[in-house]
């Protein structure tokens, strides 16, 4: 994915793209695209253009995401997957450790890291700046994590230009999409009538399995044309994200009335964590068998929505959803930038998507931005 | 750290025991030949067998390079399995982590030492750092309260400071019977037993209520904010940035701390549930 070069674009039609997701598998490289899986489209493992949902698309709205036809045979007719990449690099259960009481101490055994290389076909800018954003957390800290570093080291990017946006997307306001510019070592833009897809060269790795295909040079009708529909998806996109200031916008509210008013809402569900591409946070396992002889140690996923993520000895230090909840947005849009040097949202609107009772993101800055200073708590210096 | 990966324990023998109080216990850990260092104030991961990991700070005396010093209170599953391992058993370590105490801010200045309860225990390595470098150092005092005479850490040890009057000691309990002949009451009305310089820097560790009513007292006193410094718990789970849950506002706690100047948690420290 390293240094991009300016080169001109190629049109690739529908058996070009087949013949590039066949290229790639010849060489070893395991396909991560989307496909049509109970009643959503998720990114999991496909063996070619077949799996694709073609014709599917989706609604999204807060709360709500439903898979419905387009009449036509798009196969990236549809705006953000329901899952990010984060299952695939950064896994929902790992064993870290397996242990063994050996005379009157202990061995320990780690299970050989997962190496395979990976394509992953139709990512979105979103996603790929979310991968970067988690980079940011599990790579490049005082410690590196060996699983994820090894799960996303051999990786070729296959990007799609987003041709419509999806009801709860923002990414346009966070500046992080929805046109791909980096980070790919080829995009796509998807075009009809004829179908084809005009195909952007990210590296050199990209120009080398190009290279290998039946193509044609992009005209420069195709060009302008495929400006048009990421210009069109940026245009239609509903919601924004005033971002102006947040971080102090939030470190000077986190007494605001609105978080009285959103715990109200709010059930502590977990499901926007789960959701989302760039939270991070994992608890630590450990487990021995009856024997005494043997031990686990496993990491998974967790959420600053239990009561167990700040629990301390004598009590969970944040036991309100208020304050749990204020604790996740913070995090997500202030706190994040001093910790990591960026945002913690993409603006890919999967906590919009998947809470149960459809609190935005957008809504609850806009609602803090208008009262800016308004104070419910008690807290502050004396 | 090795290539095995920062959440690694490797094993290290319990050398010796040392019962505290009811629940108390310190361990000395050591392998065979390691010689390890420490900076006051760092703490370690600590791994009972099959049952789980905690942070534990070190205790002992950095100039000691032969073991590694433990304090450890029971209090739930993991502690209390530490606490029950026999001598010459083993346990996992991963470390050290975190900040240290500021002790080339201190040089040539007055230290008042506060620490509530098990707060003594990661402090007592800045007071042995102190006592060997007596001279380098103005007046110390150390004031120390617990529940009750017997919750008081390292009684003998600390009674022999007070004899050789290189610290200045004050206890305070919050109960005591008859014959107690210290301070009854909480550890912060000790401040206004002792001299406050210009020039004095504060090192305060214990439950976070105790930190904010001693806060409260040296800025009383007049301590400016970037002349305390205060050792802050979160729940941990790995230590080296990973898990998020020992975030505090901006911080994660196992790695911008456990030690931070007051004036960097200010806008923070007196939010409730942050
Ligand atoms: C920087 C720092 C320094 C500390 N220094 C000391 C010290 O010097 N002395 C001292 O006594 N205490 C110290 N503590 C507090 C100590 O870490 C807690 O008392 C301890 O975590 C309590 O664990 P417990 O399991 O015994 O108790 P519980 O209250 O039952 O459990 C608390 C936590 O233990 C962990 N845990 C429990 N079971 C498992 C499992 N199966 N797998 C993985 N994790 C598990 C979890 O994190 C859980 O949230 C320190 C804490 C911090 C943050
Ligand atoms: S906070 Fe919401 S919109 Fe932002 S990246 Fe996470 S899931 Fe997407
Ligand atoms: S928002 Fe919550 S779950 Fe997500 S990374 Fe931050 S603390 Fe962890
Ligand atoms: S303890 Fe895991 S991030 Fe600090």
């Amino acid at each position: 994915m390293q240094g991009t070069k300016r080169q001109p674009d190629h049109i690739l039609n529908v058996e070009g793209l087949a013949q590039l997701l066949r290229a790639l598998r010849a060489d070893a490289y395991r396909l991560v695209g989307p496909t049509v899986r109970d009643g959503a489209i998720v990114h999991a493992e496909i063996r070619g253009i077949d799996d694709l949902p073609a014709g599917w698309t989706e609604t999204q709205e807060a709360g709500t995401y439903r898979l419905v036809p387009r009449g036509d045979g798009a196969l990236f007719g549809f705006s953000t997957a329901a899952q990010s990449y984060k299952q695939v690099f950064f896994v929902p259960r790992l064993r870290l450790l397996k242990l063994r009481r050996k005379d009157s101490s202990f061995t320990v055994e780690h299970d050989a890291p997962v190496t395979s290389r990976l394509a992953l076909i139709g990512a979105r800018s979103c996603d790929l700046h979310a991968i970067e954003v988690q980079d940011r957390t599990l790579l490049t800290g005082p410690f590196a994590d060996p699983d994820y570093a090894a799960r996303r080291s051999d990786l070729f990017i296959v990007a799609v230009q987003c041709g419509q946006s999806g009801g709860t997307c923002f990414c346009a306001s966070m500046g992080t999409g929805p046109r791909s510019t980096a980070g790919f070592d080829l995009a796509l833009t998807e075009l009809f009538e004829p179908h084809r897809f005009l195909v952007q060269v990210g590296t050199e790795a990209g120009e080398r399995v190009l290279a290998r295909l039946p193509r044609a040079l992009a005209t420069e009708s195709e060009r302008v044309a495929a400006e048009g529909v990421v210009e069109q998806t940026a245009q239609s996109m509903g919601r924004r994200m005033d971002t102006t200031g947040i971080k102090e916008l939030l470190y000077r509210n986190l007494e605001h009335p609105r978080w009285d008013d959103v715990a109200e809402r709010c059930l502590g569900c977990t499901n926007c964590t789960l959701a989302c591409p760039t939270c991070f946070c994992s608890t630590v396992e450990d487990t021995g068998d009856l024997t005494g002889e043997s031990a686990e140690r496993w990491r998974r996923w967790d959420s600053c929505f239990t009561l167990d993520h700040s629990y301390l000895h004598g009590g969970s230090v944040r036991t309100s959803t208020r304050s749990r909840y204020r604790q996740w947005m913070t995090h997500k849009l202030a706190s994040w930038i001093d910790q990591f040097g960026t945002s913690g949202c993409v603006g890919c609107g999967r906590c919009i998507t998947w809470c149960p009772v459809g609190i935005d993101i957008t809504e609850e800055v806009a609602a803090i931005r208008r009262a800016d200073g308004a104070c419910s708590g008690e807290g502050g210096a004396p | 750290m090795n290539t095995a990966g920062p959440m690694t324990p490797r094993p290290v023998v319990v050398r010796n025991i040392h019962i505290e109080s009811d629940d108390v216990v310190t361990l000395d850990l050591a392998t065979e030949s390691e010689a390890w260092s420490f900076q006051p104030g760092q703490f370690n991961m600590l791994y009972a067998f099959g049952v789980g990991e905690v942070p534990v700070s070190m205790s002992g005396d950095p100039s000691q390079t032969d073991r590694l010093v433990h304090t450890i209170r029971s209090v739930g599953a993991v502690t209390e399995a530490l606490c029950r391992t026999p001598l010459g058993g083993v346990v996992g370590l991963r470390g050290p982590f975190g900040t240290p105490w500021p002790m080339d801010t201190v040089r040539g200045r007055d230290l008042v030492v506060v620490a509530g309860g098990l707060g003594l225990a990661p402090l007592r390595p800045v007071l042995y750092d102190v006592l060997r470098y007596r001279s380098d150092y103005g007046r110390i005092s150390l004031l120390a309260g617990a529940r009750t005479p017997e919750d008081l850490l390292f009684k003998r040890e600390v009674e022999r400071w007070k004899q050789q009057a290189a610290i200045d000691v004050h206890l305070s309990v919050d109960r005591a019977p008859a014959g107690w002949n210290g301070q009854v009451g909480v550890v912060t009305s000790l401040l206004s037993s002792i001299d406050i310089s210009a020039q004095t820097v504060a090192f305060v560790c214990g439950p976070e209520v105790m930190m904010r009513f001693t806060v409260r007292e040296l800025q009383r006193r007049r301590v400016p904010a970037e002349r305390i410094y205060l050792s802050m718990e979160r729940n941990m789970k790995c230590a080296v940035g990973f898990c998020g849950h020992c975030q505090l506002g901006p911080s994660f706690v196992c790695k911008d701390g456990p030690i931070f100047r007051y004036e960097q948690l200010k806008s923070l420290f007196w939010l409730p549930e942050i």
